[in-house]
């Protein structure tokens, strides 16, 4: 069961929200002070991609971010409802609704999120599927950490 | 938090400069608005800017983007965008994404208004 899970409307003001509340439990998970600052633009990298998504293409229901601690590590997933979304290039024509230099605009955003949201964390998890498009993203908490000391 | 922009003008090495000022977070919320103060900036002739983000809290690639499109428009018009950061945590976005590369980046307003390519 996730620890923390949080839906909101698509709507960009609400991305803060979504920030101030993963780094909140990542904290509370263990995760290192120094890393909750990838945490914090990770996430909302995330959830701005999601917004754009739904928003371009007009999909009304709300953004899902899922936070999980588990022993060692902990995770989020974001997920959006917009069809093959999370693989490059996505649906052909998935966008057909936005004027061209918009979408051009956005897309490009999109990229550069990615290009974040993998610069910053090892471990990412990108998926598509008919229903949506999911990132996942997994930090190691202080526990995994310590453990790794005592066995070198 | 929210954005606060202010701008001002700065005589410099190489003529006069625009100083952007940006403090709090830029994200997808934010950013539009420091997209239509570069836009404003622009039109009005405004072509070699100084954007200070000593005070900005929080960076991300929305925001980058806004960057991308203010050095797009000042080079239309042979100008030039710099950029004033000491703050690691936003450097390491820069870094990341190897826009380093692409904007120069200055340790003080000094600095970047003096500066001539």
């Amino acid at each position: 069961m996730a620890t923390v899970e949080l839906r909101f409307s698509a709507q960009p003001e609400h991305v803060r929200t979504a920030r101030l509340v993963a780094a909140a439990v990542a904290r509370r998970a263990g995760v290192d002070e120094a890393v909750l600052d990838e945490v914090r633009l990770a996430v909302g990298e995330a959830c701005s991609r999601a917004v754009g998504l739904h928003r371009g293409n007009g999909v009304a229901t709300p953004i899902r971010v899922v936070l999980t601690d588990e022993e060692k590590t902990f995770s989020i997933e974001v997920g959006d409802e917009v069809p093959g979304a999370g693989a490059a290039g996505g649906v052909p024509g998935a966008r057909a609704g936005a004027p061209a230099e918009a979408a051009d605009e956005a897309d490009g955003e999109d990229e550069m999120g990615l290009a974040v949201i993998r610069g910053l964390v090892d471990d990412v998890e990108v998926t598509a599927g008919d229903d949506g498009g999911t990132i996942r993203m997994t930090w190691p908490t202080a526990l995994a950490e310590t453990d790794a000391d005592v066995l070198s | 938090m929210d954005l606060s922009l202010s701008t001002r003008t700065v005589p410099g090495a190489g003529g006069d400069r625009t100083v952007v000022e940006v403090g709090g977070e830029i994200d997808v919320y934010t950013a539009p608005k420091l997209r239509e103060q570069l836009v404003e900036l622009v039109n009005d002739g405004s072509y070699h800017l100084v954007v200070d983000m000593e005070g900005v809290d929080f960076l991300d690639s929305t925001g980058l983007g806004v960057l991308v499109g203010g050095l797009k428009r000042v080079r239309a018009h042979e100008g030039s965008l710099r950029l004033v950061c000491n703050q690691e945590r936003i450097l390491k976005i820069f870094r990341i994404t190897g826009l380093t590369k692409v904007f120069p980046i200055h340790t003080s307003v000094d600095e970047a208004v003096n500066a001539v390519d």
